[in-house]
């Protein structure tokens, strides 16, 4: 497939802001229980979900660059009984506004006590949009990597795997924005948030490296004697039926050498997946210099930009062995 | 119920890309808007098409084979390009089994053509929406048409008939005939999307003659020339004898 740099910025900065949501959240369910210093309202959640909805707004923006009729788009929210891509549509809005309203309740100290768990620990309104909030990030990752599993004659994309990548790559780059956050605004955080993306990012590392061996070992399913249904073992394309290129040519092939993709592979891993790690891994010493964090989110990112660029190039489409030699 | 599809003969197909240069002018001047080019004098050409011709060799010389395969949307009757719309703007009509997409819904963002595993839906660069085969549904039921030409603008164009048109449920229908009769096949069986089009495969084309059938087996100088005249008490049967 070639890779829309739309998609790319779309679904990383998304799963960035899903995934510091959730860390915020995390601290502050942690918090209830006494298991972390409180935190201040407007400094740290209010501030913080200002920055993950940023970076949501980012991915909005970026994924209406994809649309050829972006006026339009009000109408990919009707058909969520069947496409997940339709899903996605409903669930990033309604993720966008209660990651607001989580962030507005702690901005304005609007924190009614709804009910009180045993041992008094009181549950407020922002816990409750918090939960909310929870429960639609895991949908939108669990929506945004269903686009890609759900389409079996991708077969490199077809498989759980899929979903569990963005899952967990998602959330190694929210918890390392959160590492990075806090050693802005909540020091005391740092080693809470640096420890939770070493975790993931490692278990990214691992749930990625098995897609790769996966996807290795793939057979396809359909070859050109199933494709124009002639049983014979030796047949060459001599004619696409055009000179020129066509939509066929332009979304399928990535255009890039073998060589490249496979240095790609490597590229990535280390950006983002083993280099944050030995980044983070420094704050649990107590060596999390903001800039470090910074450079370790930064690094990550870029990383994961480029995991995203190979996810979409490695998938090789059945369509493509209609298009082996122009003429 | 109808399904209406195509039955392509590749044992006649000569890829004379006749019926893509059909349905390109057809399509191009409906009212659903033109099917733009790009560059189409300039350095890469590119444009929209809903059929084309391909070509494949198959065997190894010189043992080989030339087939011509013409390939457009194959309406699928399980077709995978139409639940992942997000907009519906995607169906597969009920009363005719036809698989469109309504130009004035699509928002152009390319998910069904990557859920076809055929590769028949193009994205058009110019009314940024994807398109793809109608099996001309603004012909089939024109009644200003007569009932010759209420048929696809490439099965019209087609001048070896490898091109059939008809409703493949209908058992007794022509291109149910050519499927049963002829080895009609699907592309791609292993994904399950069953295609309503339908390919009929190569055969060996053989003139199945008897050595007496071309030489008369009653001439005994082997000519066909003048026979020898009878006596005049043997029979006189126009085949054996000269007057």
């Amino acid at each position: 497939m070639h890779p829309a740099f739309s998609v790319i910025f779309l679904t990383t900065l998304i799963g960035a802001g899903q995934g510091l949501f959730l860390a915020l959240f995390t601290a502050q369910s942690y918090a209830l229980f006494d298991l972390l210093p409180k935190q201040d309202s407007h400094a740290f959640y209010a501030h913080g979900s200002l920055i993950a909805l940023l970076f949501l707004i980012g991915g909005l923006i970026a994924s209406f660059f994809h649309l050829g009729r972006p006026e339009r788009a009000w109408r990919s929210a009707t058909q969520w009984r069947t496409s997940w891509l339709s899903r996605e549509v409903i669930v990033l809005p309604a993720f966008m506004g209660t990651v607001f309203l989580y962030g507005m309740a702690h901005l304005l100290d609007f924190k009614p006590v709804l009910a009180t768990l045993p041992g008094n620990i009181a549950i407020d309104l922002t816990m409750v949009l918090g939960v909310v909030g929870w429960v639609l990030a895991f949908a939108l990752y669990v929506c945004t990597g269903m686009i890609y599993a759900c389409l079996r004659f991708l077969r490199e994309w077809h498989s759980p795997l899929t979903v569990i990548n963005y899952i967990l790559l998602g959330g190694a780059s929210g918890f390392t924005l959160a590492t990075v956050f806090a050693a802005f605004a909540a020091p005391d955080l740092v080693r809470f948030f640096a420890g939770w993306a070493v975790v993931i990012t490692l278990l990214g590392l691992v749930s990625r490296v098995a897609s790769l061996i996966r996807n290795a070992r793939l057979k396809p399913k359909s070859t050109l004697q199933t494709a124009i249904g002639i049983k014979h073992p030796r047949i060459v394309q001599k004619s696409q039926g055009f000179m020129g290129g066509s939509f066929n040519t332009r979304e399928f092939f990535h255009g890039k050498s073998a060589g490249f993709l496979r240095s790609l592979k490597w590229i990535f891993l280390l950006l983002a997946f083993v280099i944050p790690a030995m980044l983070l891994a420094r704050a649990l010493t107590g060596q999390g210099a903001m800039e470090l964090m910074l450079l370790a989110f930064i690094v990550q990112y870029l990383g994961l930009m480029a995991e995203r660029w190979f996810f979409f190039a490695q998938a090789n489409h059945p369509q493509n062995l209609y298009y082996q030699a122009i003429g | 119920m109808t399904q209406l599809a195509l039955v392509i003969d590749l044992n006649v197909c000569v890829g004379c890309q006749a019926c893509v240069t059909n349905c390109k002018e057809w399509n191009t001047s409906g009212e659903a808007g033109p099917m733009v080019d790009q560059n189409p004098y300039g350095k890469d050409p590119t444009g929209t098409f809903f059929n084309r011709v391909q070509t494949f060799e198959v065997g190894e010389f010189p043992n080989t084979e030339t087939v011509h395969f013409p390939k457009s949307c194959l309406h699928c009757e399980d077709p995978p390009c139409v639940p992942v719309c997000p907009t519906g703007a995607s169906y597969k009509r009920k009363e005719d089994g036809i698989v469109l997409v309504d130009y004035d819904k699509c928002i152009g963002c390319k998910y069904c053509s990557w859920a076809c595993p055929y590769g028949v839906r193009e994205f058009d660069e110019k009314q940024k929406v994807m398109k793809k085969c109608t099996l001309c549904v603004d012909r089939l039921y024109d009644p200003a048409m007569t009932e010759e030409e209420r048929r696809p603008a490439c099965v019209r164009a087609c001048p070896t008939s490898a091109r059939l048109y008809g409703d493949i449920h209908d058992p007794e229908s022509e291109v149910s005939h050519a499927i049963r009769e002829s080895g009609g096949y699907q592309l791609m069986p292993e994904w399950g999307t069953s295609p309503a089009n339908h390919y009929l495969p190569r055969r060996k084309t053989k003139l199945r003659l008897r050595h007496d059938e071309i030489e008369r087996a009653d001439n005994p100088l082997k000519v066909d020339g003048l026979l020898p005249k009878p006596g005049k008490s043997e029979p006189s049967l126009d085949d054996v004898t000269s007057w």
